[in-house]
């Protein structure tokens, strides 16, 4: 399992425009990728290409994250969504 | 051809393709279970098949869409086939639960949690909702809720369109408004008059038309057919380009011979005010306060108010603005104010009577008035809504005289107020004629009923009366005081002759009617209104007297009105 912390850029936090972009983003890495808030229990993450669930987190601008996927292509994966959440995505 | 006649309730004269507002999506019953023969595998894949269908469909509409709208667009097509979404609904599914009532509860549930985490997520609940509408209709096999999407501009065609159809409803795609139910006062002939889309309603079969049906509407005469020709196209033409003139207002109501009747706008905030000042409105002769009242859970302070109103009496200097004091109650319920459990809330504690039961509400709201009007120049009249006795007009009167309040007026809802207009105006300064609830309790009709929409009519010979009698009761006073017209009847201008005819001294009506009345006022003498004015009375139905008023003014059919 490999896990990557990541601090919410975008100025709307992971709502709206955001959450549309990474939720889609997350849906194509080719391996499941799992979000939850820094410090939350493992279990409880919840999927990243939803965006409903991206929407019922309730992450704001300046929130610390965690992704975690494991397989083949995890790392690139990760490294790829967390560089996406490190940007603001309201200024794409 | 095939005619279908209805009432015509906001003016013009166009031809296009009617598009059919899909009926309302009925819940999937409760417990409903996957259909004999039907495996948890094929409802899965059905779902997961109606999911992608409407996520496809809402991509496209994104695609084609611009700002604020694309965005929202574009989350909702994700939605569609959401992992969570389409998970929870499996699960149920697995558990044998139909796929239509699976997604159903599934989005519920997701719904709720969005509207507990509130502001901006809880608004986002109403896309989960619409989402599931979607990919249900689309189970199904049928049009999804809501007015169609279409690249092309077209005729809505319904039943009856509620508040909530038509708050999405673009006026550049929507190029006017067909019900086969509905009356001259519904939701659906409101909305049309201040979009300025030409409808009809009330007119039997047309929810029948197959969609993509080219039609001719007249939505002055109430007329509509199909197959329409070369006369049809020509009038409709005619109209597109008599529009342009029709939209401006000179801001000088008057008849041909020099009888001045000013022509003053309903509004219902300060946004309203300032496009009513640009129309060219008089001044404003109903400001609707509701506005700061509605959906709030207690009173808004006298502060709040002060701003609320300054922002419309800030868009009128020197012109007069007459406040009607809050009208809650009946179709307008607040939670601090009225009884939501009253058998007959049209007859209960509304308007005015509500100063009965929690007393302070309006002495508060006469302060705020008061204290906004000292820094502002316009001219502010007060009126009370749902007066019914000469005792409440005078007891009125002493509560705007104890704020400060010079001009305290009455509405005419209550036929009782009518018949003793002249006992009413030896208390107050003014009366206005709020012709909708003044139709609805004469006829005892409920203006929201469309099976009652003949009564419902300010057309109605009995209404006229009303009107004639309280303008009696003014001369019969003695000392010239005036009575207006502030309710939907001053904005047809056919009517607003009749109304000049009877006596009635200003015309208060949406911003966008200013314009087409204006023009129609100015051909004829005072002496021809009063001369229509009693046609209209003598007559014995409201369609009667309606005929007598057109043909006796040739401009109506001229301008397409």
């Amino acid at each position: 399992m490999s896990e990557r912390k990541a601090t919410v850029a975008s100025s709307s936090g992971l709502h709206a425009r955001p959450a549309s972009l990474f939720a889609a983003a997350a849906g194509e890495v080719g391996v499941e990728v799992t979000i939850a808030m820094d410090g939350a229990p493992a279990e409880d993450a919840m999927d990243a290409s939803s965006i409903l669930s991206l929407m019922t987190l309730g992450a704001e601008h300046g929130s610390t994250v965690v992704l975690r996927a494991e397989g083949d292509g995890a790392d690139a994966a990760l490294d790829s969504l967390a560089k996406m959440l490190e940007t603001d995505l309201d200024a794409v | 051809m095939q005619n279908f006649p209805g009432v015509g309730v906001s003016p013009g004269r166009i031809v296009g393709p009617v598009r059919q507002m899909p009926r309302p999506l009925a819940e999937p019953p409760a417990g409903e279970k996957l259909a004999p023969g039907t495996s948890a595998e094929d409802a899965a894949a059905a779902l997961t098949a109606a999911a992608k269908a409407v996520q496809v469909e809402l991509r496209a509409r994104a695609a084609a869409a611009a700002g604020d709208a694309k965005a929202v667009l574009e989350a909702t097509s994700l939605m569609a086939t959401d992992p969570m979404l389409i998970k929870a609904s499996v699960k149920l599914i697995n558990a044998g639960t139909s796929a239509e009532r699976a997604v159903w509860e599934a989005a519920e549930a997701v719904a709720a949690m969005l509207v507990n985490l509130g502001g901006y997520m809880a608004e986002r609940a109403t896309d989960v909702l619409d989402v599931r509408a979607r990919v249900v209709a689309a189970l199904r096999g049928v049009p999804a809720p809501g007015i169609p999407a279409s690249e092309v501009p077209f005729i809505l065609v319904a039943e009856d369109l509620a508040p909530a159809d038509t708050a999405t409803l673009d006026p550049a795609t929507v190029i006017a408004l067909l019900t086969a139910g509905g009356g001259p006062q519904s939701h659906t002939a409101i909305i049309a008059r201040s979009l300025g889309l030409p409808a009809v309603v009330a007119a039997a079969g047309v929810d029948q038309l197959a969609d993509g049906t080219e039609v001719y509407v007249d939505g002055a005469a109430g007329t509509i057919s199909t197959g329409p020709g070369d006369t049809e196209r020509a009038a409709a033409a005619a109209w597109a380009a008599n529009a342009s003139t029709l939209s401006v207002f000179d801001g000088n109501g008057t008849t041909a011979d020099g009888h001045l009747v000013p022509l003053l706008a309903n509004v219902g905030g300060a946004k309203d005010a300032v496009k009513a000042a640009a129309a060219g409105a008089q001044g404003v002769g109903l400001l609707r306060t509701e506005f700061c009242f509605l959906e709030r859970e207690t009173e808004p302070s006298i502060a709040e108010q002060v701003e609320a109103y300054r922002g419309v009496f800030d868009a009128f200097p020197g012109k007069k603005v007459v406040v009607r004091t809050l009208d809650a109650g009946a179709d307008k319920p607040l939670p601090f104010l009225t009884d939501a459990t009253e058998p007959n809330p049209a007859l209960g504690v509304r308007g005015y009577r509500t100063d009965t039961t929690s007393p302070g509400v309006l002495e508060r709201q006469l302060a705020a008035v008061a204290e906004a009007a000292k820094g502002s120049t316009a001219d502010v009249w007060v009126m009370a809504p749902m007066i019914s006795t000469p005792e409440e007009a005078g007891d009125f009167a002493a509560m705007c005289s104890n704020a400060g309040l010079n001009t305290p007026g009455v509405m005419v809802e209550v036929p009782s107020a009518a018949v003793t207009a002249e006992s009413i105006l030896r208390e107050v300064d003014f009366a206005s004629l709020g012709t909708n609830d003044l139709t609805q309790y004469t006829m005892a009709a409920d203006r929201q009923l469309g099976p009652l929409a003949a009564l419902n009519n300010p057309w109605q010979p009995a209404v006229l009366q009303l009107v004639r009698l309280t303008v009696a009761g003014a001369v019969a006073e003695g000392s010239g005081k005036p009575v207006g017209v502030c309710g939907e009847a001053a904005a047809d201008p056919a009517l607003a002759v009749v109304l000049v005819g009877l006596g009635v001294s200003t015309l208060s009506m949406t911003a966008r009617s200013l314009a087409a009345v204006g023009a129609v006022l100015a051909t004829v003498t005072l002496e021809e209104a009063q001369e229509i004015a009693r046609l209209a009375l003598s007559a014995t139905s409201p369609a009667q007297a309606r005929d007598r008023a057109r043909e006796k003014l040739p401009v109506l059919a001229e301008l397409g009105l």
